[in-house]
């Protein structure tokens, strides 16, 4: 193995300790980075955008802190990736949308500012689903990612980028956003770690919206210690987002270790159907002997409205699923009213009568299939006459789902669940059938719907060798508990830090 | 129940969400929002009587900010990425009245 593949085997925490040390340099750091990037990025496409050169200079100063005596940061020198709907100073910021191919944004979000000020480096922005909607990255305007563990399959969505671009060791963590499983599914398909925090603990600010009410930026990273140090780095409030919560943050590494004891884990029953995956009902419940092994206790818990059904022919549903779409394409149909072709974005070069025509071809030519399947069906939902059966009733079912949550969490501390129904799947397998897509989500979509934490973690390799994603859920701001659990089973498993055979030569 | 949306009703949707769409969409549209909306409606199975709606994850309720003056975004910045510009207005086409 060289000294570069090295390198980007290291976690994000063992690489700064090692540039702070001065046993390498960030600028070493970020050119085998930039390396990895060049070797896997024509068959991955993870990313929008490199950002080689800045990525160097930031590096490099770094590198001259480090001599000068200050503080790196507690990110000082690490390659990091940015999914590309948070808005960033340098470069563009695209949403993977052609109505937005050249926009460049006048402010940068938060949490990139958080990062950079915590001495990250950042090596670009990484592909997403159009407007993060989408389970696979195949609705990207720009071609589908590819998933590291085999080119023939999806990494996930919509933060597909991000994970693939962690898991194929092209960055050495990476940020995402999650509204209805979008770090968490793509951690599960490529074998990566991923944090989606509670609601309000990370701002949104300059986190182009999709779903207001669901989204929320967090991590994607080799390892539970990476994801906590990532997500403590970006966490709190912000005056520029009046839904992030003033609340103190507390050090998500300090209880790492240091898992509640007595610690129960709730299996809730309705995700456990006959509608899961054999390997992967397997996968879990081999986590849940793991847990058990370890001093946990496990506890049967329900959550009645998350349940999930399988019919006759084998198609899922459950009742959080549609409620999460509903709501979820109701505030997408409000939030993407703004792409006018006036202020920014793609224009048609067509004749137009009046403003309307210009808004209607433009806003045509510019979004994709899905981004406009999802405005109308909020459209839709929101109109005259469909308020009250479609959005209103699902805002009813949202208070239903959130109160099965605290009910289970009288009853146990965290909840095990799957991250996804399966493993990943091949590209263009469910691109014809857009409901079929939206069931990838059927097992995160309900903690968005209740703000709550959810920790995605790899659980080991599916017979086919893809890997198998288990989830933690925890109550509101209980993220260090959630990581601290996630931590024990790493350690106890021995499955984590999987790393996907194209990565493992370099 | 076997939802359908017909034509005119997609072509409605379509006009109200300001995006123009050719008959082949209507088409396929029609038959996807159809087999959507039939699977929403499996909402109506629950039992919602006297639930109170939950339109936020996290309730927090009148942030309120200082009512003082900041920076706001300088006007070049502003209109770096206007499709038309006219020194510093955004250019659009004619809004009111018909072009015949």
């Amino acid at each position: 193995m060289t000294a570069a593949g090295n390198l980007t085997e290291l976690t994000a925490i063992e690489l700064r300790d090692r540039i702070v040390s001065g046993d390498v340099s960030a600028e070493q750091a970020a050119r085998a980075y930039l390396g990895a990037i060049a070797a896997r990025e024509g068959t991955l496409h993870a990313y929008n955008e490199v950002w080689a050169d800045r990525a160097l200079e930031r590096a490099r100063a770094v590198d001259a802190r480090r001599s000068a005596g200050k503080d790196i940061g507690p990110l000082g020198g690490v390659p990091l990736a940015v999914k590309d709907n948070m808005c960033t100073l340098y470069g563009r910021t695209t949403c993977s949308s052609k109505i937005l191919a050249g926009f460049r944004s006048p402010y940068q979000a938060t949490a990139v500012d958080k990062l950079e000020a915590a001495g990250a480096v950042i090596l670009g922005k990484t592909n997403l689903d159009e407007f993060a909607m989408g389970s696979s990255t195949e609705n990207s305007g720009f071609g589908p990612t590819r998933n590291p563990w085999d080119t023939a399959r999806v990494p996930g969505g919509s933060s597909g980028g991000s994970a693939a671009a962690v898991a194929a060791r092209m960055c050495a963590g990476a940020l995402g956003s999650d509204t209805g499983g979008s770090i968490r599914q793509p951690a599960a398909f490529c074998g990566v770690v991923g944090l989606k925090p509670t609601y309000g603990r990370v701002s949104r600010y300059g986190l182009v919206a999709y779903g207001s009410s669901l989204d929320q930026i967090g991590p994607l990273a080799r390892d539970v210690a990476d994801a906590a140090l990532l997500t403590g780095v970006i966490s709190g409030h912000d005056p520029r987002d009046s839904t992030s919560v003033p609340r103190d943050v507390p050090d998500m590494l300090a209880a790492l270790d240091a898992p509640p004891r007595p610690l129960r884990i709730g299996l809730p029953k309705e995700f456990y159907s006959d509608a899961l995956d054999g390997e992967i009902n397997r996968g879990i419940h081999a986590a849940a002997e793991i847990f058990r092994a370890a001093g946990a206790s496990i506890v049967d818990v329900s959550l009645p409205h998350s349940r999930i059904d399988m019919d006759a022919a084998g198609k899922l549903s459950s009742h959080a699923a549609a409620c999460y779409y509903i709501v979820a394409m109701a505030e997408a149909s409000s939030n993407l009213a703004r792409y006018d072709s006036v202020h920014y974005g793609h224009r048609t070069a067509g004749k137009c009568r009046d403003i309307v025509e210009l808004y209607s071809l433009s806003r045509a030519e510019g979004f994709g299939e899905e981004v406009k399947r999802r405005i109308m069906l909020g459209t839709y939902s929101l109109s005259a006459g469909y308020y009250d059966a479609y959005y209103n009733k699902a805002l009813k079912v949202r208070r239903l789902i959130k109160n099965d949550f605290d009910a289970a969490f009288e009853l146990c501390d965290v909840l095990l669940c799957p991250a996804a129904p399966t493993t990943a799947f091949k590209l263009g397998e469910k691109t014809d059938d857009p409901l079929t897509m939206y069931l990838a989500d059927i097992y995160t979509v309900s903690v968005n719907l209740s703000g709550l934490p959810g920790l995605s973690i790899p659980a080991g390799l599916s017979a086919a060798g893809m890997p198998i994603g288990m989830q933690l859920i925890g109550p509101v701001f209980s993220e260090p508990t959630l990581l601290a659990v996630g931590r024990m089973y790493e350690k106890a498993s021995l499955t984590s830090r999987l790393v996907p055979p194209m990565a493992r030569d370099a | 129940m076997s939802k359908t949306v017909d034509e005119a009703a997609v072509r409605h949707i379509g006009k109200l969400s300001r995006i123009e769409l050719t008959d082949e969409q209507v088409a396929a549209f029609g038959r996807q929002l159809a087999s959507i909306l039939e699977y929403f409606d499996k909402l109506a199975e629950l039992d919602t009587e006297g639930v109170e709606p939950m339109p936020h994850a996290v309730e927090l309720r009148n942030v309120l900010a200082e009512d003082s003056p900041g920076d706001s975004l300088p006007t070049e910045a502003a209109l770096a990425n206007a499709p038309q510009r006219d020194g510093d207005f955004f250019m659009v086409p004619k809004v009111i009245g018909d072009s015949q």
